[in-house]
């Protein structure tokens, strides 16, 4: 249990925390830039919202 | 994507919604009634009565929780539950726990306000609360989760709507909060009085990382999750960027939690605290710009309905003012800036230049937005959401401009030092200094407060023409049955 105490020092910590803290935000990053396909069909569902849009006329026909 | 065909109001548990938005609007007036007081107080002391229960300090929580979990709560409540049907496309798992929501949270709202004028408080800010009142609110917002959650589970639309991720976050990140910030030991089993689990240093840090999240995730992250459904609906065009609503949701979720130190620079917390604290507020502009881009680019090619449609106007100036106070809030969270704004008038103009400028513009736009369709009518009439929104504007640019003047006056007097090295000003001097500006923020209330009642008797109208409408249509229907 020894390699444990390597985490207790703030030396290692901060930047260890820094590494993944950025590469993940830069593979969130790629996720959605990264690829056409994938950046058409992430861009698809921002017509969630209308999918269901009959409410103005309903029950009133 | 799935699409389903809407099939009538029985589809969806709407009626958990209606009695939310109501409640989100009475909530709006007692809590902005009793903060106008509060700041009437302020310019005109003797409406204190010298009783303790009209005193500020009773008033104060009674005004905060009011309008932050009473008209603010509520009106997330509503808003999650019509959406989250509406994107998932069905409805919500359980009926009685909807219900028992609603029941629980007013049950809730009302004790708090009545235990803070009785005196009882535990003297957390926006926590302030007992024990008792703790446990009620827990077991009500675990309802609420597990509700949300297995409605989400049922869903038809593969896909979650990314204004669901953002009420997720902040009905996840609010239990978490409440859990860890009520830690507490009361002193008798039928006593309301209790003492925190943390003490000194430990207990300032808890405090304001519950309150400076509380900001992040109940007043910011849920009502950005309102945006990414009312702003597209209303402006009848999809939000602007999906892409860019990933990036903001993750990065505006991991940023917020490491904020809350900024509220203790120059205390006996670890330097070093408040330092990374201040780091993270100002990486928060970054996400919480690009929401407010993504909000208002949503209106592109459609500018002329600013000019034409006043709930949108509702919805671009909230966007604003989110901007502006994403931008003032990093800038006071640095050491030399909060050197002079802390313990001044100017945090509570930035804190109502977020909660009346963002939160409940946000909330009038979507509010006016869903009541009519809740009750399948129209506005009762536009002009009164015309006027609602010129008080309310004109109304939080006097009140945050008093507290602008106020609060960087009160910084410099109380650092201003004589030739001989002594305060220059004593505290009184800085007192009378204010009076013209505390009567200024009153007035500004009073103009939003206006608004505010206007917009009730707004809705109440709609309500009853729809009613009507609906009464009507089903008298024509069983004359038409009959004669068929």
């Amino acid at each position: 249990m020894e390699f444990l105490m390597w985490f207790s020092k703030p030396e290692h910590t901060k930047p260890l925390g820094l590494v993944i803290f950025f590469v993940t935000f830069i593979g969130i990053v790629i996720y959605a830039y990264g690829s056409k396909k994938r950046s058409d069909q992430l861009e698809s569902y921002r017509n969630i919202p209308f999918l269901d849009d009959q409410e103005d006329t309903k029950d009133k026909q | 994507m799935a699409v389903t065909t809407y099939s009538g109001a029985e589809q969806y548990n709407f009626d958990v919604v209606k009695k939310f938005a109501v409640m989100s609007l009475v909530w709006a007036v007692i809590g902005m009634f009793v903060g106008v007081y509060i700041a009437s107080e302020l310019a005109w002391p003797f409406l204190n009565f010298d009783s303790p229960y009209f005193s500020f300090g009773r008033f104060r929580p009674v005004h905060t929780t009011s309008v932050i979990f009473g008209f603010g709560g509520s009106a997330l409540f509503a808003t999650s539950y019509y959406v989250v049907q509406r994107t998932c496309q069905t409805r919500l798992i359980s009926d009685g726990m909807a219900s028992f929501t609603f029941w629980g949270w007013m049950a809730a709202i009302a004790l708090a306000d009545f235990s803070y004028v009785l005196g009882y408080t535990q003297s957390r800010e926006y926590a302030e609360m007992e024990w008792p009142i703790d446990i009620l609110i827990e077991i009500v917002w675990v309802t609420y989760l597990i509700l949300f959650v297995g409605t989400i589970m049922r869903r038809k639309q593969p896909h979650i709507y990314v204004a669901n991720w953002f009420y997720l976050a902040f009905i996840l990140a609010t239990a978490l909060l409440h859990t860890f910030n009520n830690l507490a030991m009361p002193i008798d089993l039928f006593s309301m009085k209790s003492y925190s689990l943390f003490s000194g240093v430990q207990d300032a840090m808890t405090q304001w990382w519950y309150g400076h999240n509380a900001v992040g995730f109940f007043l910011t992250a849920a009502f950005l999750g309102m945006m990414y459904y009312f702003v597209p609906k209303q402006a009848g065009r999809p939000i602007y960027s999906y892409r860019l609503s990933i990036v903001h949701f993750w990065a505006l979720g991991f940023m917020y939690m490491w904020v809350g130190a900024h509220h203790l620079h120059w205390t006996a917390l670890p330097d070093w605290t408040s330092s990374l604290a201040a780091a993270f507020s100002i990486l928060l502009l970054m996400p919480s710009w690009g929401g407010m881009i993504n909000g208002i680019m949503t209106l592109s090619g459609a500018w002329d309905k600013l000019r034409t449609d006043p709930i949108m106007r509702f919805m671009i100036v909230a966007l604003s003012f989110y901007g502006m106070s994403t931008f003032e809030g990093p800038m006071m969270s640095l050491k030399e800036v909060n050197a002079l704004s802390h313990y001044t008038d100017w945090t509570v103009g930035h804190v109502h230049s977020g909660a009346l400028g963002w939160v409940a513009m946000i909330s009038f736009g979507s509010l006016y937005h869903m009541m009519p369709k809740l009750w399948d009518t129209k506005i009762y009439s536009r002009k009164l959401v015309e006027w609602h929104f010129w008080l309310a504007t004109i109304g939080i640019v006097l009140y945050i401009v008093a507290m602008w003047i106020s609060g960087i006056t009160q910084g410099l007097m109380w650092r201003a030092f004589d030739e001989f090295g002594n305060l220059q000003y004593s505290f009184v001097e800085s007192v009378a200094a204010m009076h013209p500006f505390y009567a200024m923020r009153a007035i500004g209330g009073m103009f939003f407060l206006t608004g505010a009642v206007m917009m009730a008797f707004n809705m109440f109208m709609t309500i009853r023409q729809g009613k009507r409408e609906s009464a009507a249509l089903e008298a024509k229907l069983a004359s038409k049955l009959a004669h068929a």
